[in-house]
């Protein structure tokens, strides 16, 4: 199936969302990676609130590439998020709706997911500059030392993804490749 | 002897680094299109077509063509017979600085593996020089990205292994590293020598000619045997299942030690970009 879905995403919309399914995300997301992620978690452990509220939004795994003058954003598409993974089952519980990246997730997100209704998009990895254009805002909202590894609150507009880990913990990676395998 | 300015290499540098970063060289441009007509999976066939139109719009608009615009890779093939005036180690590094300013790429380098501080200008480029004969100096940029690289691995197979253990070896590289590596791929694999020897055989053989097999006639038919049973384990571009797992299997190989196998994959995503110039 193939929807247009807003960010922040309710929970709702994510417990509709089936592995395979195509959607255009339209909305408020916000970008995290590794420094990012190690940050928060050291913010949490020192019992300190996040840079962003969780609660339904969206984190995208992405650093960019600097912007040209007059444009938003450089180059924008996903990062490997199984080097999130150690951080993401927290964020979940805390209230994280959807996670967009590329590649694998390990047991223990993929758990976290289930658990709270959550969801895992794949982007295009390799496809920055395509993607780049969905993007039509792009503002740091923490950490700014980090530069390309800062988070920014992203304004998108159909951003392409496809549900690869939905609710119930279907994984669209173990399932398409069997379709073809001939070795 | 012929004089050749550190300020000639930094310019070429500095160029080569952002072409390499908003255009792919004419051979994957050929293997892509190919790839593409063989995809069996309409998602997958999706996904090469949203690949092809990146290219189109990271050449028109200047958008590079990843985000990760790597780690700069530099080949300095170094002719006997040249003088560099200046220093060449400096003179490279210059040239990463400004071609990663000013061509708007992204500074992905940090200065300690561990204490982690962005160096800002995506310095220092990971360097490898061979004195070779002759009176040029001959340059190769590859801009690595992390996302394949660190789906790369290392074998040291014991020679009673022989070709299935290396082939095997090869395509469980590539089977663990599923949608992590960015499919379609190109597998960089450098088979012989020592532990350091055949990883960089596999980093260089990425940046040899797509349409070009090796001249060696078992190599090359290992290369096509290798490309047809990984493009049978159904990866598929973007890892979502497909015909077309990896566009190319480049094979480089060296002599060995009596007790040894070495075996190196290093993979690259589609986006393998590479720029070449003789000074």
């Amino acid at each position: 199936m193939e929807y247009h879905i807003q960010a922040p995403v309710t929970k709702e919309t994510a417990a509709m969302l089936k592995a395979g399914d195509y959607v255009y995300i339209s909305g408020t997301i916000y970008t995290a990676r590794d420094a990012a992620h190690k940050r928060m978690e050291e913010a949490l452990n020192r019992g300190e609130s996040l840079p962003l509220d969780l609660k339904g939004n969206v984190i995208y795994y992405m650093g960019p590439s600097p912007a040209r003058e007059g444009r938003p954003i450089g180059s924008a598409g996903p990062t490997t998020a199984s080097r999130m993974d150690r951080y993401t089952p927290r964020l979940l519980d805390l209230g994280l709706g959807a996670m967009i990246g590329k590649g694998k997730r390990s047991p223990e997100v993929i758990e976290a997911i289930i658990r709270n209704g959550s969801v895992y998009f794949a982007a295009v990895g390799g496809a920055g500059a395509i993607l780049s254009k969905c993007i039509e805002k792009s503002e740091i909202i923490a950490y700014e030392d980090l530069g390309t590894e800062a988070i920014r609150r992203l304004e998108v507009r159909n951003f392409p993804a496809v549900v690869v880990i939905d609710s119930s913990g279907r994984n669209l990676y173990e399932t398409e490749l069997l379709k073809y395998r001939k070795e | 002897m012929r004089e050749i300015q550190a300020c000639e290499i930094t310019a070429a540098v500095k160029e080569m680094c952002i072409e390499a970063n908003y255009t792919l060289s004419a051979d994957m441009k050929k293997r892509f299109e190919e790839a593409s007509e063989q995809e069996e999976s309409p998602l997958g066939r999706m996904i090469f077509s949203q690949l092809q139109e990146n290219l189109r719009i990271a050449k028109e608009d200047r958008i590079p063509i990843c985000q990760d615009t790597g780690m700069a890779i530099v080949f300095l093939n170094v002719g006997q017979e040249v003088h560099i005036n200046g220093d060449l180690t400096k003179a490279v590094n210059e040239g990463v600085r400004q071609g990663y300013e000013e061509g708007y790429l992204r500074k992905s380098v940090v200065r300690d593996p561990l204490e982690r501080e962005n160096t800002g200008d995506n310095t220092p480029a990971v360097i490898h020089t061979s004195l070779v004969p002759g009176d040029q100096l001959e340059i190769t940029v590859a801009p690595k990205g992390f996302g394949s690289e660190n789906m790369s691995r290392i074998f040291m197979l014991k020679p009673a292994d022989g070709a299935e253990g290396v082939k095997e070896a090869i395509i469980s590289a590539v089977r663990d590293a599923g949608p992590n590596a960015c499919p379609p791929i190109v597998v960089g694999v450098g088979i012989g020598g020592t532990f350091e020897k055949c990883a960089l055989m596999a980093k260089h053989a990425l940046t040899r000619d797509l349409n070009e097999p090796s001249p060696v006639p078992y190599v090359r038919e290992m290369e096509q045997e290798l490309l047809k049973r990984i493009n049978g384990l159904g990866i598929g571009p973007g890892g979502l299942g497909g015909a077309v797992t990896a566009l190319a299997v480049n094979i480089e190989t060296y002599p060995t030690h009596i007790a040894g196998l070495p075996v190196a994959v290093n993979i690259c995503c589609h986006v393998n970009r590479h720029a070449h110039r003789v000074l």
